[in-house]
């Protein structure tokens, strides 16, 4: 990697530092996802950077394309109206929670930042090979690692992607105003159908005791 | 100076800083909109670890499979988070987690 590579890696990570820090810290959720969206495209720079070439493009079409917009269709249904109240119980508490992990954190980065590997080159495709190369993080190398290796995993996957649709839709949904009606009626007729039922019953009780007073 | 590559380490303390910043976020944040951003945040930074590590042993694809799977399971935890958020917010008028207490009483 040249100069530029460590450039451009160091100027992705800033930049995915930054965003992080300013989806956590920002005050609007809006912003938050904003932030989120930065720091997505961001790792997806990254990615490339270490030759995952199919997991970068999956990375801007899974997150900024559909976790993100998400993320935004929920802030516009819940709306900007709902002001995080500005809650000072258990600060204390936090800036000690935020104090003990930012340490462990910085202890963990600076002890990770001296490990090395050998650095290994990687087999550059060259132009006869064209769209057949197997290039590592490659569409071809990794569709047959997938499928070699994984071929199980990735089918429960889909099943897991179906079972979270149905989830999300099921808990989501909640009632219509039509069912929200339709509802209200079968409990009033419930109700109406109780009191008759009541009401006969008395009458018959009425009766009876009438007839044993004969 | 050609061949100068990035070390492994780099890539590792990037991501442990964006998990500590995760963390963090879930567990001081009270808004449960960002609490699931940073969620996402951790996710990707674990990602981002099995990239690096995979590009350093670049035998098979072991690592980058595992950060497909990683993220086909966060889109679907996306999901059902999110569902759950507007299910929240119908019950309560609220995104406060800490006004989601009726199973403490």
């Amino acid at each position: 990697m040249s100069v530029g590579g460590q450039a451009l890696f160091f100027a992705f990570a800033l930049l995915a530092l930054l965003s992080a820090l300013g989806t956590v810290a920002m005050h609007s959720p809006i912003r938050a996802a904003m932030s989120l969206l930065t720091h997505i495209v961001a790792l997806s720079g990254l990615f490339l950077l270490l030759h995952a070439h199919l997991l970068a493009a999956l990375q801007v079409l899974v997150y900024a394309g559909a976790v993100v917009v998400l993320f935004v269709f929920v802030i516009m249904m819940i709306g900007p109206a709902v002001p995080d109240p500005p809650v000072m119980r258990g600060l204390v508490v936090k800036s000690a929670a935020v104090a003990v992990l930012g340490i462990l954190t910085a202890l963990l980065a600076f002890s990770l930042m001296p490990v090395t590997r050998p650095a290994i080159s990687l087999s550059a495709c060259t132009p006869a090979e064209g769209a057949e190369c197997d290039q590592f993080g490659g569409v071809l190398a990794f569709a047959v690692s997938l499928f070699r290796q994984e071929l199980v995993p990735f089918e429960l996957v889909s099943v897991l992607l179906t079972v979270a649709i149905v989830g999300a839709i099921a808990v989501a949904r909640g009632r219509t105003a039509a069912e929200t009606d339709a509802h209200r009626k079968k409990r009033a007729d419930e109700a109406k159908l109780q009191l008759d039922r009541e009401a006969r019953e008395r009458a018959l009780s009425a009766e009876v005791s009438a007839h044993g007073g004969h | 100076m050609p061949g100068v590559e990035i070390e492994l380490g780099y890539y590792l303390a990037l991501s442990a800083l964006v998990f500590g910043l995760g963390a963090i976020g879930f567990l001081v944040r009270r808004n449960v909109l960002v609490q699931l951003m940073s969620i996402e945040l951790m996710l990707n930074s674990v990602n981002l670890m099995l990239v690096a590590f995979n590009r350093s042993m670049p035998d098979n694809h072991v690592g980058q499979l595992f950060a497909f799977f990683v993220i086909a399971i966060a889109a679907a935890e996306a999901s059902v988070g999110l569902a759950i958020v507007i299910s929240m917010f119908r019950l309560k008028k609220t995104v406060h987690s800490d006004q989601a207490d009726t199973l403490r009483h």
